[in-house]
Order: structure tokens, then C-alpha cells, then sequence
């Protein structure tokens, strides 16, 4: 008799499942060996506690009432849940804090796309270590994660999550034209963009500088191209950008960093650089992350913050690839 | 151990650039621009009965339009060109849309028989239209905008029948020319939103391939200028 699992679940099976524990396995052993601690939390949080992370609950979808009428929410991520934890359990601690996770995480699934509502998520968070040297050191943990799970050839994306809300305040778009356009920019619609754009009371010069900074991605140069088209908003995040790319570059672990000022994140909580993760055997991204130094703020701490999570089953998926590319075994 | 595994194409930087072609009212278009903008498409246009079409700096592979979303998005094909009307309805594919092509253009309307005024008054008296369409989502966006309730009913094939034979008081469809519509009594009532042929790219071949889809891109934009 075949009895149905919602869609967007799986079983795992021992074949998948030896694969996938050697995986996790090296993954927090990563981790570990910079001095991340793993935590685990209840898949189940107050609703309103996830909320007070992030507005839009992160597309938290899952949401039911227990016995005593209290709103429950499952998790979307486990950087709402940490922040929690932190401001919970650790409020008085001398920073910083280090902290990692491998946690299946829960989110409303679009039908017949292949998604997942339930997924694992691997990460750190490196709560109390402000930018750039946090960042730095999140950067550096990603890449000595990607090498030892064989991704050599998996690249990071570097972008500024304030680039464009501090630039649009500059223009004076504010409100509801802006989050149009902010909108456009993280789904990367550029003829959508650009109809916005021309529909928000600003002149050519700037709708063109909205526009080409959209466009710039590569190496260090991208961020003379981008001074070059200049503004105070364009001239922080360049300078912010800039000095992290310096410390990457001086921990020699910037080659395999590519700035990226299209870059725009959807979750809610990002702030200054944010981060995506991709490697050519696949087309979807392995994972992101960036600073966070308000959320911990909405839980009454006010420590700054940074981590990166990455999606395990696509890190699996990218590693097989990648070894019949190499046409060796593991 | 060496694992194969179908269905995760990637994008891989050495091969060639995997363009995804519309075949069908697209096509034509299509190959122009791609001539135009230097892109060799002889062997398409040879009427080859092949899906791929190899080449050194760019492959292309041809696929009914309202697939292309979905083998992009995948990173099965890296870029593709497709009508607005399917990446409306597609909505939430993650594709990035980079250029407005600016051919094949035509609009989405809604349309009821001609001289017959079952739309309104479906609307006055039961509150409520029957809409058939072969694009439910945008139809079910537009009224929803426009603050009227409707039954989409999603068809396949003619969908100039339905208002005809009683399954719908009208349709959301595509016109270009309005020929077909004339053809079966029908006249269009509203235009919903204008739509012409799109150039989107894989979210990581737009960021690992950079260089060549911007070129590209570049290329397509000087080509479809006017």
C-alpha cells in the first residue's frame, strides 16, 4: 500500500543517507575546527519570537495553534532561532560568540517546482565581531567549508545589502516606489527595473546609475567602476566593500571572491555585505549569508553580526557532479 | 564512485553558452536577432528536426516557449528568450530578465463574444465571470487588480472556443494581429498588459559566465535596437 508524504518531503535512504552523513560529518568538523560550537533549537518557536527577527517571519508558513491557543511557528532559518538563543542565554557574555548548526529548516513550497518545505541548512554565526574583521573571518570559514567538501570551483558572490536603499534615499525615492525597485533588483527583472525606475520621479543620469550598478560583477575592478559613477551612497558601500575585499586579500582568501553589486538578498534582517555561493555544476545557489548587525537589536542585544548558510542537499548534489566531472572516485 | 545524475545540467563554465530558442511564433524573430546580433543560426533554420544545435561559442537548443523558464531556471540552459506572457505566468521561475527584445509583440486582453453583452451581465447579476484562458495566473492577477471575482478555467488548445459554446463568458488570451479573434465573433474588451519577446539568464551562469552574457547581452540589445 502506498501511503503519500506531503510534497516538498522526502524519505532518505541508507545508500543517500551514508553520502549525506559523511558530508555532514566534514561540514561541522569545518566548523568546529575554527571554533564553532554546534547548537540545536526547537524546530518549533513562538510565532511572534520569529517574527520580531523578521517582519515576513522569513516565509515562515507553517503556522498552528497548541493546546493552550499560543501561535506556534516551524523555523525558515536558523539565524532568527540563534538570535534568539543569543539574546536569551547569552546576553551578558564578553563576544565574540561563535556558533554553528546542521538543521533541517521549513518553508512554504511553490507546487510542481521541485522545492523543498523541509530542508537542511548548514552554517555559522559569528555574533559580536563587527565589519570588516567578521565578515572576513565568515568568508574565510565558507571557503575552507567549500574546499573540504570538494568545490574548488565554487565562487562567492560579494555584494552590500545598503547599496541601493541608501543610493535610492539619495535620489529621494522613498516608500513604495522604492521598495518597487528594490523589489526588481533582488529578482534581477532589469526591464522591469528600468520601467520603475523611469516611473520614479528621477533624472536619466540616475536611473543609468541605478542601472549599471546592477550590472557590475568581477574582481576588485568593479569597485573603480563603480567609484567612477560616483555618489555618496555608491562612494560607503564601494569603501565598505573595498576594505573587506583588502582583508580577504590579505588573509589570501579574496581569489575565489567575486564582488557583486546586483547582488540583493530578499531575506528581511541583512545589512552591509551579504553573500551567495555558487559552483558551475549547478544551477541553483548552494547557500548565502551576509552581516546582520540590527537583527540581534530586535532581541535586545545589540551586537553586530555575521554568518552564511548553505543548503546541504545541493551541496550533495554539486559534490556528485563534481566528482563524475572529475570521472575519479571521492 | 562515480555518480551520474539526470536532471542537474549545470552551467558549466568551459562548455559553450546554452542558449534556450522559442520555436513557434517567436522563432523567426528570434533567429533574427540572434543573426543580427552574430550568433550563427544556419543550422536552425536548415528546418533540421534537431533540438540541439552545437556550436563552439554558443549551443542552442529549441523548446517550446513556455518551457524555456523552467530549463533556465534549472541551469539546464544558461540564457533563453521567451514572450513576457510566459514569464508573467511563470512568475515565480527564477530567472533574471535582462532585455526587452522588442519583437513579437502582442497583448494580452480579455475578450467576449462580439455584440453580447454576457460578460457584463454575468458580472451585475451573479457577481462573478467565467474566464477561460491558457493563463490562469495572469488572468486571476488582473482581476484580483481590478477588484472583480472571476472562475478561471484553464484550457489547452483553442481558447477562442469556450466563450462560444457556453463553457466561459470570456477569454484572457494573446493577440497579435486579432485576426483569429474576428474570425470567431470575438472582439476584445480590455487589454490587460502589452508583451514582446524577453532575454533572461540562469541566476549562476549570470554570475559565472559573466563575461559572455553580458556580451551577449550587449550584442542582443544593439541588434533589437531601433
Amino acid at each position: 500500500m502506498i501511503h503519500p508524504i506531503p510534497p516538498g518531503t522526502r524519505d532518505i535512504l541508507p545508500d543517500e543517507m551514508r553520502e549525506l552523513r559523511r558530508l555532514h560529518l566534514a561540514l561541522l568538523d569545518v566548523f568546529e575546527s575554527r571554533g564553532y560550537g554546534e547548537v540545536t533549537t526547537p524546530a518549533i518557536e513562538y510565532d511572534e519570537v520569529l517574527a520580531r527577527g523578521d517582519g515576513r517571519t522569513a516565509d515562515s508558513a507553517y503556522r498552528f495553534f497548541d493546546e493552550r491557543g499560543d501561535l506556534l511557528a516551524l523555523r525558515s532559518d536558523m539565524t532568527v532561532p540563534i538570535a534568539r538563543l543569543v539574546a536569551s542565554r547569552y546576553a551578558s557574555a564578553e563576544g565574540p560568540l561563535r556558533f554553528c548548526y546542521l538543521a533541517n529548516a521549513f518553508r512554504a513550497v511553490r507546487p510542481q517546482r521541485g522545492q523543498m518545505r523541509e530542508f537542511a541548512q548548514a552554517g555559522v554565526e559569528l555574533i559580536g565581531t563587527p565589519a570588516p574583521a567578521g565578515t572576513v573571518e565568515v568568508v574565510e570559514v565558507l571557503e575552507a567549508t567549500l574546499d573540504a567538501v570538494g568545490l574548488d570551483r565554487a565562487v562567492i558572490g560579494l555584494g552590500d545589502a545598503d547599496l541601493y536603499r541608501q543610493l535610492l534615499t539619495e535620489f529621494g525615492v522613498e516608500g513604495e516606489p522604492r521598495d518597487a525597485i528594490l523589489e526588481r533588483l533582488a529578482t534581477h527583472d532589469l526591464v522591469g527595473l528600468e520601467s520603475e525606475l523611469s516611473q520614479a520621479g528621477i533624472n536619466t543620469a540616475q536611473v543609468e546609475t541605478c542601472l549599471a550598478l546592477s550590472q557590475l560583477r568581477g574582481g576588485r575592478e568593479v569597485l573603480d567602476q563603480a567609484r567612477e559613477i560616483g555618489g555618496p551612497a555608491v562612494e560607503r558601500a564601494t569603501a565598505r566593500l573595498g576594505e573587506t575585499f583588502e582583508a580577504l586579500e590579505e588573509r589570501g582568501v579574496a581569489e575565489r571572491v567575486r564582488v557583486d553589486l546586483g547582488l540583493l538578498r530578499d531575506l528581511g534582517y541583512y545589512s552591509g555585505a551579504i553573500l551567495e555561493v555558487y559552483d558551475p555544476a549547478l544551477g541553483h545557489i548552494l547557500g548565502g549569508g551576509g552581516r546582520y548587525d540590527e537583527l540581534l537589536k530586535r532581541f535586545g542585544v545589540d551586537l553586530p553580526a555575521a554568518g552564511f548558510a548553505l543548503y546541504v542537499e545541493r551541496v550533495h548534489v554539486a559534490q556528485m557532479e563534481e566528482e563524475s566531472r572529475r570521472g575519479g572516485s571521492p | 564512485m562515480s555518480v551520474e545524475v539526470a536532471g542537474t545540467a549545470g552551467a558549466k563554465p568551459d562548455g559553450p553558452l546554452k542558449l534556450a530558442v522559442p520555436r513557434g511564433a517567436l522563432l523567426e524573430g528570434t533567429l533574427d536577432a540572434l543573426d543580427a546580433a552574430g550568433v550563427d543560426t544556419s543550422t536552425v533554420r536548415s528546418e533540421s528536426r534537431a533540438l540541439i544545435f552545437p556550436g563552439d561559442e554558443i549551443s542552442l537548443v529549441t523548446m517550446r516557449p513556455s518551457d524555456v523558464p523552467t530549463y533556465v531556471e534549472a541551469g539546464a540552459a544558461d540564457v533563453g528568450i521567451t514572450g513576457k506572457d510566459v514569464l508573467l505566468e511563470q512568475s515565480d521561475r527564477m530567472v533574471y530578465e535582462l532585455l526587452d527584445l522588442g519583437y513579437g509583440r502582442c497583448r494580452m486582453v480579455l475578450a467576449g463574444r462580439r455584440e453580447d453583452e454576457r460578460l457584463g451581465e454575468a458580472q451585475r447579476r451573479l457577481g462573478m465571470m467565467r474566464i477561460a484562458t491558457k493563463y490562469p495566473r495572469v488572468a486571476e492577477r488582473y482581476f484580483e487588480s481590478t477588484g472583480r471575482q472571476v472562475e478561471t478555467i484553464e484550457v489547452k488548445g483553442s481558447v477562442e472556443l469556450a466563450p462560444l459554446i457556453g463553457l466561459a463568458d470570456g477569454i484572457v488570451d494573446l493577440v497579435a494581429t486579432g485576426r483569429t479573434l474576428e474570425e470567431n465573433d470575438l472582439e476584445v474588451r480590455e487589454e490587460i498588459v502589452e508583451c514582446t519577446a524577453r532575454f533572461v539568464a540562469n541566476r549562476v551562469a549570470h554570475k559565472l559566465r559573466a563575461g559572455e552574457i553580458d556580451e551577449l547581452t550587449a550584442k542582443l540589445r544593439e541588434a533589437t535596437a531601433r
